[in-house]
């Protein structure tokens, strides 16, 4: 692997510590995947989490002198002010998510707090160069978007800030960015809540290799529905990059998707059925709920004021809490346009810049919570709170009855 | 008892030289879905549901999931002196890579034989990155 001078200068330790310890994350990446050279990105996106292992290595970092050359976006970990007046979390819990801001500042990030990114806070051209950790902001990013980024980490993406570079192999490749396999969609995709059924499918199909979807019925996808396909294609696998035939950009024929080369028999189809049984062995339980979660990944603003058309004006059940994570533009929107404001007389609560996988919601563990997202429910799951998977206008009519059946 | 052994080559992704007993997960893995406290495996429907991972020599497929909490995950079992004592990857993924870089997990791939021919759980495996070599001895009668 090439590196100029002033990279050879970094590895070494001239820059002090901490550029060296970014330096050596990429090095190592560079040889396992055998790049040539480090390309210069001017826009990367941390998946920070508030979770020991990501802000060890961002103070770690950051104790050894380094800031950022490129201001990165980055995820959420949680709104501790606002929280807190409905949570109690202990004192060693509150301390990590302060350290967690205090070094990303420190770093020089953007404090963005928001998981997808490639929707509003850091939305690539098509074709460019960039390092996006959150495994459901790099599929949509690289199949929706066509800009060219790796499956990077919390960490290989803050390495990559830090430089300015990363290792240029792998999605920033041309030839790497054609189809490995096809998959037949037969099944009729009506919402995001089945682009992200079919997408927990297609990432157990496709592990890390980058599947080519032909559907049999027209699709349209919108924001939402590339969104959630991708967040489950990289929860049960880990999807960076897809293709739709006559859909996204850089699969305008199914030959195209495929780089011009022969175009392989299918893998799998996928029918209705296929998806109905997902959805039953995704959920372990159905009864009473005492929380809705929604937003993993982070909601939108419309899909607040879809939420707000299905409750139509009912309450939520006194033993059940529901909680939207949206982005925090969407939150000030539904502030400015009084929606919050009408949701909570409901019983339904909003918060930004918070991601479901955070000690303020332990009060809910033991019991079976539901939610839209197959991904938040897998997370969860090391927290010990169980989930049952639904259709949002499902748990919208769950929310009210305080059980699901 | 067989005590034949059969060496590979590989190739090194992080420096180390390790031996223990084999787990063989022929699933793809996410390591915060694994119990620091005992490197016990707790994602429901895994291949290896149950077993657990610690200072083992792990035969793995992938890693796959989150790009944030794999690295916990790692940060965790590293805290608990409970990471695998080695990895063998089948099919390398960069998180996975990024996550072993940081707390120097000791890893390997592209083995000369398909991983999952010649090893079995409960061999004895011997990884040795610098040399790029795997050892096995067989413990079945």
């Amino acid at each position: 692997m090439f590196l100029t001078d002033e990279e050879k200068r970094i590895l070494d330790g001239s820059e002090g510590p901490g550029k060296q310890k970014a330096m050596e994350m990429l090095y190592a990446l560079g040889l396992t995947f055998d790049a040539e050279k480090l390309i210069p990105v001017k826009r990367a996106h941390v998946a920070l989490s508030g979770q020991e292992g990501d802000t060890y290595w961002c103070e770690l970092l950051v104790s050894g002198g380094a800031t950022c050359a490129i201001t990165p976006t980055t995820n959420p970990y949680w709104d501790t002010c606002y929280l807190t007046k409905f949570y109690e979390v202990t004192k060693e819990e509150l301390d990590l998510a302060n350290r967690t801001g205090e070094a990303y500042r420190k770093i020089g990030a953007k404090l963005t707090y928001h998981c997808a990114p490639g929707l509003s806070t850091g939305v690539p051209f098509f074709g460019e160069h960039i390092a996006y950790s959150e495994s459901s902001a790099t599929p949509y990013v690289n199949g929706a978007l066509g800009a060219r980024s790796n499956r990077e980490s919390s960490i290989s993406a803050l390495a990559a800030a830090v430089i300015g570079k990363t290792p240029y192999y792998g999605f920033h490749i041309d030839e790497n960015r054609h189809g490995h396999l096809l998959i037949e969609v037969e099944a009729d995709v009506k919402d995001c809540y089945d682009w992200g059924i079919l997408g927990h499918v297609v990432g157990e199909l496709a592990g890390y290799h980058n599947p080519v979807l032909r559907f049999k019925h027209k699709v349209n996808p919108g924001p939402e529905d590339y969104l959630y396909f991708g967040a489950e294609a990289a929860t049960s696998g880990a999807v960076a990059m897809y293709h739709m035939v006559g859909v996204t950009p850089e699969a305008p024929t199914i030959e195209a998707a495929f780089g011009g080369g022969k175009v392989p028999a299918a893998a799998a189809v996928i029918t209705d059925k296929d998806l109905k049984d997902r959805e039953a062995k995704l959920t372990p339980a159905t009864g009473d709920i005492n929380l809705v979660m929604l937003g993993c990944p982070h909601y939108t603003y419309d899909q607040i004021l879809e939420i707000d058309r299905l409750f139509a004006g009912r309450k939520v059940s006194h033993n059940t809490a529901f909680w939207i994570l949206a982005e925090a533009g969407a939150v000030e929107l539904a502030e400015r346009s009084h929606l919050r404001q009408k949701l909570e007389l409901l019983g339904v609560r909003m918060v930004g810049d918070t991601c479901i996988d955070e000690p303020c919601w332990k009060s809910f563990e033991g019991h079976l919570g539901l939610t839209d997202s197959p991904k938040c429910a897998y997370y969860r799951e090391r927290r010990g709170q169980p989930f049952a998977i639904r259709r949002l206008s499902e748990c919208v009519e769950a929310a009210i009855k305080g059980r699901i059946d | 008892m067989s005590q034949d052994v059969k060496s590979y080559k590989c190739r090194k992704i992080v420096k180390g030289c390790a031996g223990g007993e084999a787990v063989v997960s022929r699933d793809a893995m996410c390591f915060y879905l694994t119990d620091p406290e005992t490197g016990e495996v707790i994602e429901r429907n895994h291949a290896i549901h149950g077993k657990s991972i610690a200072n083992k020599i792990l035969v793995l497929k992938s890693g796959k999931g989150s790009s944030v909490v794999q690295v916990d995950g790692f940060y965790q079992l590293w805290m608990k002196h409970n990471l695998p004592a080695a990895i063998i990857l089948v099919e390398t993924e960069p998180v996975i890579v990024s996550a072993a870089v940081m707390v120097e997990c000791t890893m390997v791939d592209r083995m000369e034989a398909d991983p999952y021919e010649v090893i079995e759980d409960g061999d004895h495996v011997e990884v040795d990155a610098e040399k790029g070599e795997v050892r096995v001895r067989k413990e079945a009668a």
